[in-house]
């Protein structure tokens, strides 16, 4: 199991209390959501379809990487990965 | 005979003369013509293509006109004297293939050749300038090209403004503004277009009387419409950049979609309470093709995963540092300098002051800007948060 650090984006802090930043364990991107669901009830649903692919407004990150350009979420994950999720956002007047 | 009589004549024994025509032919087969006249003469008319690079900075600027020392250089002044004495100084900085064109530019009118009168930049805009004039990145030419320049603004909020701002400052030529919006005062603690005193007015037209102020050279086109599926392409059609500062997703697919269907580079920027991302969509940039907002997000969320509009806000000051990186994006891509940001997502976090960058795919497959797609259409999608708080 590695320990990784997942960004939460400000829509979705409201599923985290708050935080910006947490933590997950797992082997691979998928795992790590998967922790991440667990430990935070609805968040899972806003980025995640039923079959566990990233929605089509919402793109997932290991480091710098879009995961699609990796092995998707089944790509492996090292200790002290960053995790960032980067849902669209429309804002720009608001 | 004297010294300079003497002089010219052995230079004319190691220059070897070309008359106008066989300077226009070289120039044709790809020979850089230099026109070293001063700036007044030049006013009056210089070969189209020429270089122009005044007898006085010739050595210094010549090397970023001319960066291979064997390249075909012919050059010319008004009656071919002067320029024999810079075809010297480039022999000495170690320019080997040079030509002097006979009679100058005299006989290359007097022989009816081609002419053009380039554009120059006034006594006032070189003063206005000059900080821009001293950087050969930009350089006489570069703000004449941004005094030609066309730049389409979605939005004259809180990324517009900024960007509106600059654009303005920097020489841009002709800024158009689309925004159906009038000034709310909630609006001043970020929109700096805007005033206490034009609170109820079209978005449009305060930012008109505000850039005006600030720069009358530059024109401003107001359209206090909506963008849709019907006015997006004949709207943004004919720009040379489009900046993206809309607040909502109808208007971003429709941007993406007209910007990639006209080749029109689209200049991204958002922002959410303390964070700001920023990107240059553009499939069509010449280095490397690039992705387009939907290879990135093929279709907007649906109403019920959408932020609550309740829930958004932002530092007034958080559009300013984004719609900045928006304006710094789009000169450099009307200059043609630097490294623009296609396929990288620029993200500020302001809480934990860091900027990180995310790497953007393009999607082959991508129904917009995808290989072989043809384009599927406009959409106008349902418009889930009218207001934003």
């Amino acid at each position: 199991m590695k320990t990784i650090t997942v960004r939460i984006p400000t829509p979705l802090r409201a599923y985290t209390h708050g935080a910006d930043e947490v933590r997950a364990e797992g082997a691979t991107v998928a795992d790590a959501m998967r922790a991440l669901g667990d430990a935070y009830d609805g968040l899972l649903a806003q980025v995640l379809t039923e079959d566990g692919e990233p929605r089509q407004f919402v793109n997932i990150y290991l480091g710098s990487r879009n995961v699609r350009a990796l092995q998707g979420m089944r790509t492996p994950v090292a200790e002290g990965d960053v995790i960032s999720i980067v849902p669209a956002v429309a804002g720009g007047r608001a | 005979m004297t010294a300079k009589d003497r002089r010219l004549a052995q230079l004319r024994a190691a220059i070897g003369d070309v008359t106008p025509r066989e300077a226009l032919t070289l120039q044709a087969q790809g020979a850089v013509l230099v026109d070293v006249r001063e700036t007044d003469e030049i006013a009056q008319g210089s070969p189209p293509g020429a270089r122009r690079l005044g007898r006085g900075f010739l050595e210094l600027r010549i090397e970023e006109a001319v960066p291979d020392l064997n390249q075909k250089v012919v050059l010319m002044c008004a009656t071919g004297i002067r320029s024999l004495f810079a075809a010297e100084d480039l022999m000495r900085l170690g320019y080997t293939r040079l030509f002097n064109m006979a009679g100058g530019f005299t006989s290359w009118k007097n022989e009816g050749l081609p002419i053009e009168i380039p554009p120059r930049l006034e006594a006032t805009e070189r003063e206005r300038y000059s900080r821009h004039l001293t950087m050969p990145e930009v350089g006489e030419a570069g703000q004449l090209r941004l005094r030609a320049s066309k730049v389409m603004l979605l939005g004259a909020g809180g990324l517009g403004s900024p960007a509106a701002v600059y654009l303005a400052a920097a020489g841009v030529g002709t800024l158009a503004i689309i925004d159906h919006d009038v000034v709310d005062r909630s609006n001043l603690q970020r929109q700096i277009l805007h005033t206490e005193e034009r609170i109820g007015t079209a978005k449009v037209a305060s930012a008109k009387l505000m850039i005006e102020a600030l720069n009358p050279a530059t024109k401003v086109l107001p359209f206090a419409t909506r963008l849709s599926s019907s006015n997006a392409e004949d709207l943004i059609r004919g720009f040379d950049v489009v900046v993206d500062g809309s607040d909502n997703f109808p208007t971003r697919y429709l941007v993406n979609d007209a910007c990639v269907k006209l080749g029109i580079p689209n200049v991204h920027g958002s922002v959410y309470r303390f964070e700001g991302q920023a990107t240059v969509f553009w499939p069509r940039y010449p280095k490397t093709r690039g992705p387009c907002y939907r290879c990135l997000y093929p279709e907007p969320p649906p109403p019920d995963l959408a932020p609550s509009c309740a829930e958004a806000g932002v530092l007034g000051v958080l559009p300013g540092v984004v719609g900045l990186l928006q304006a710094v994006e789009t000169l450099k891509i009307l200059l043609g300098i630097g490294e623009p940001l296609v396929g990288r997502l620029l993200c500020y976090d302001a809480l934990r002051a860091r900027f990180s960058e995310l790497e953007l795919l393009r999607n082959p497959h991508c129904r917009y800007c995808g290989d072989e797609t043809a384009f599927p259409g406009y959409v106008d999608y349902e418009q889930f948060c009218a207001r934003a708080a």
